[in-house]
């Protein structure tokens, strides 16, 4: 993608609708990250990382992170990518599957092979996340038409992982604004709550959590197959979606807990996307295991992934 | 005003070259890897090695004895130093501020006097900033200082000697001067340059406290007021006071465990030459402290404990740390290279010191859950000894360089709340 600000703006322009997904495809946005051989809109992660972010400020319902993975898997598999939105189902039964009864598509990983498979094909259980976002659990009936597939379900769970970190700093971001913003327009005691120095400081917590997931996660972009940063990325942005919300709500008072504040869209989404592809003690464990030379292990990153990583 | 964008930095080739030569001199040194080994790990020889090996004044001009590099090339330097739990306390102050801030300010005399000293490893600073009654409310110094000539007060020689335009002429390279040299404090008076003969223009009277290292500086920049009637930020100044003095008194101020690395400086009509423009003292400091707080002296002072964490029990808690040391560290190099930009992230820099330090202190609670030891500073067991510094130094974490409820005013500010 050439113009970044172009991207950012339409992007932002585009997931403040109501309604984003019909706009999403018109405008192709649907398909960035995505190569155009494949069928996509070209572009890199990179540039879908701008979607993804401005798909979490506005806390839109759309699964824009689930078809960008399943296309990039297509993609690596040299399929062609279906229209419509798609999700990935990694195994031949998996649990909250993300969107899955609204797929136009399903991608189902089978150990190294990959089918398409239409929404008749498998049996879904319907679940919803608090964001009331669907994650069903699927069952494939039947053969699968598979072809040899480079990206393990492995792959797909540090990829998973890395696009929610993405979408939770964009809803860390807004929340942080409309916190920022109710405590200079909310007045008690004669004067905006803002003013007070315990809110003050709670307002410098939240900031302080999210700048640094928010930097960590544009790190591990760079890096995307590198494991230890990708856990580092999905560790802190987790751990910070916690501490955001709990602080957002607390500065809000009572009217961020109702239906029809902009809050709740974000916070709820940072409560479920901070466990989805593995909350902070998943990938801690991970980190643990990883890093018993820790200083090499902290400061290798930011260079190329490690030998052996799926480039995809 | 949102949250800013920061990027973190991508450290150049170069960088990672220099990280291999710094990781092979650390392998074979000799010293014991100490907790907060920057501020209490002192070793004059040390820093000498340091110097001489080019790492120190290592973003210095090369015609003032530095090193010409980028701040990156300086951050991993220091940050390997660090890790190592080196003993880089005597040459700290020097290298990480007085350095930039006296190329900055200071007049080209200076500038040759100090830097490449600095750069040497043989020219320690102290910062005299905190007064008794003058603490997070830095404004208020009451440190006097006062004109001891009506002349302007440049402290740059312009009659006895003739001075030659910047850059000066470079400093003789380490292979043309005699290893023993004697620093600045070991000259004899006729030996010194005219600047510090008269005192270069004015007297200092005041006390400063929790001046760290300057029982070993060479030199002290003290922030003073220069103007009496001026309001609070306009009348203050920076001064440069060369160690030992006539009418400077430095006394040791024991920390918890007895020890002694900061100080009284009590300054008793002590000659001083201006750092920099007079008044401008406050906006200079202001600049000093970006550079103070951000580095990654800020989430380091207790990796000795990380590494042990992670090599006798790895695990979610060691896995804990290790991400949020991952994401505390880009955060430091993205505001390092926004500096380098020549940006002044004064938020960012605020938000590094406050969940660095923080993280410090969370290290203290999982080494001790996970390493099995109680902290004893005499004990056989390095990771006792460890754990012993660390917890003493803890207090001090969040409260040097500015305490974290002021860092927190400071980022609440920005964010333009109410
Ligand atoms: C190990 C160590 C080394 C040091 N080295 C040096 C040095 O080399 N040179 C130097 O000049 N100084 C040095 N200092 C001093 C340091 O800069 C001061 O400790 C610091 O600025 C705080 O000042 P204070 O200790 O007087 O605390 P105070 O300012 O008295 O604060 C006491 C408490 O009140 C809180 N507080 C104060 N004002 C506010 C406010 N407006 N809002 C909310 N809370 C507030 C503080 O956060 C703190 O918790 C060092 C300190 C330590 C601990």
């Amino acid at each position: 993608m050439a113009d970044d600000r172009l991207l950012r703006e339409t992007a932002d322009a585009v997931l403040a609708l109501d309604e984003p997904w019909p706009a999403l495809v018109e405008a192709g946005l649907a398909g960035v990250g995505v190569p155009e051989e494949a069928g996509g809109s070209g572009g890199d992660l990179a540039d879908a990382a701008v979607l993804l972010r401005a798909q979490g400020y506005h806390g839109a319902a759309v699964p824009l992170a689930e078809t960008l993975l399943a296309g990039r898997l297509l993609a690596a598999a040299a399929l062609p990518v279906p229209p419509g939105p798609l999700t990935v189902v990694p195994g031949r039964s998996a649990r909250r599957v993300p969107w899955a009864r609204r797929a136009h598509r399903l991608v189902v990983l089978d150990g190294d092979r990959v089918a398409v498979v239409a929404p008749d094909d498998v049996e879904t259980v319907p679940g919803t996340n608090v964001a009331g976002e669907p994650r069903d659990d699927v069952t494939v009936r039947g053969e699968l038409a598979a072809v040899p597939c480079p990206v393990t379900a492995g792959d797909v769970a540090l990829r998973g992982a890395l696009l929610r970190s993405v979408q939770l700093t964009g809803a860390m971001r807004r929340a942080l604004e409309l916190t920022v913003r109710h405590a200079g327009e909310r007045e008690q005691f004669g004067r905006p709550v803002g003013r007070f120095q315990a809110v003050r400081q709670q307002l410098a917590e939240l900031a302080g959590e999210a700048a640094v997931a928010d930097v960590a996660v544009r790190a591990a972009l760079r890096t995307p197959g590198d494991v230890f940063a990708v856990a580092a990325a999905k560790l802190n942005a987790s751990r910070a979606a916690g501490a955001v919300a709990d602080l957002a709500h607390q500065v809000h008072g009572a009217i961020g807990v109702t239906s029809e504040h902009p809050l709740g869209a974000l916070t709820t989404r940072l409560w479920a996307w901070r466990d989805e592809f593995g909350g902070e003690a998943h990938w801690a464990r991970r980190l643990g295991e990883l890093g018993r030379v820790p200083w090499e292990e902290v400061t290798r990153t930011g260079g190329p992934p490690p030998e052996g990583a799926t480039v995809w | 005003m949102a949250l800013p964008e920061l990027e973190p930095a991508v450290l150049p080739p170069e960088a990672e070259r220099l990280r291999e030569e710094v990781r092979g001199f650390l392998a074979a040194a000799r010293f014991e890897p100490r907790c907060d080994s920057w501020l209490t790990g002192a070793d004059p020889a040390f820093s000498r090695e340091l110097g001489a090996r080019g790492w120190l004044g290592i973003t210095l001009p090369v015609e003032y004895g530095g090193h010409g590099r980028s701040a990156l090339e300086r951050f991993v330097v220091i940050e390997e130093l660090l890790a190592a739990g080196a003993p880089v306390a005597a040459h700290w102050i020097a290298d990480r501020q007085m350095g930039p801030s006296l190329l900055a300010h200071g007049t080209p005399e200076q500038k040759r006097r100090f830097l490449p000293a600095i750069a040497r490893g043989e020219c320690f600073f102290a910062i005299g900033m905190s007064e008794p009654d003058a603490g997070s409310d830095l404004a208020s110094v009451r440190t006097r200082a006062e004109r001891t000539r009506a002349e302007p007060t440049r402290a740059e020689p312009t009659r006895a000697e003739p001075t030659p335009a910047e850059p000066t002429p470079a400093e003789p390279t380490r292979a043309e001067r005699t290893p023993a040299e004697p620093t600045r404090a070991e000259r004899t008076p006729a030996e010194r340059t005219r600047a510090e003969r008269d005192g270069g223009g004015w007297r200092l009277t005041g006390t400063k406290v929790w001046t760290s290292g300057a029982h070993l500086a060479h030199a002290i920049v003290v922030l003073a007021r220069s103007t009496p009637s001026a309001t609070r930020h306009d009348g203050l100044s920076q001064f440069v006071v060369e160690l030992p003095s006539d009418g400077v008194t430095v006394r040791p101020i024991r920390g918890l465990s007895g020890e002694h690395h900061f100080n009284e400086v009590v300054f008793d009509g002590a000659p001083a030459e201006l750092l920099g423009a007079e008044g401008a003292g406050w906006r200079q400091v202001t600049a000093e402290l970006a550079y103070e707080r951000s580095g990654p002296e800020r989430f380091l002072s207790t990796f000795a404990l990380v590494r042990l964490v992670c090599s006798v029990a790895p695990g979610a808690a060691s896995g804990r740390l290790l991400g949020r040391l991952w994401a505390l560290r880009q955060a430091s190099l993205a505001v390092a290279g926004a500096l380098a930009e020549g940006r002044a992230p004064e938020l960012e820099a605020a938000l590094v010191k406050d969940l660095g330090t923080r993280f410090e202190r969370e290290v203290i609670d999982v080494a001790r859950d996970r390493l099995g030891v109680e902290p004893d500073p005499v004990s056989p067991d390095p990771a006792a000894r460890l754990l012993a510094q660390a917890v003493v130094q803890a207090p001090g974490f969040t409260l040097r360089g500015g305490t974290n409820e002021i860092l927190r005013g400071i980022v609440a500010r920005a964010l333009e709340v109410g």
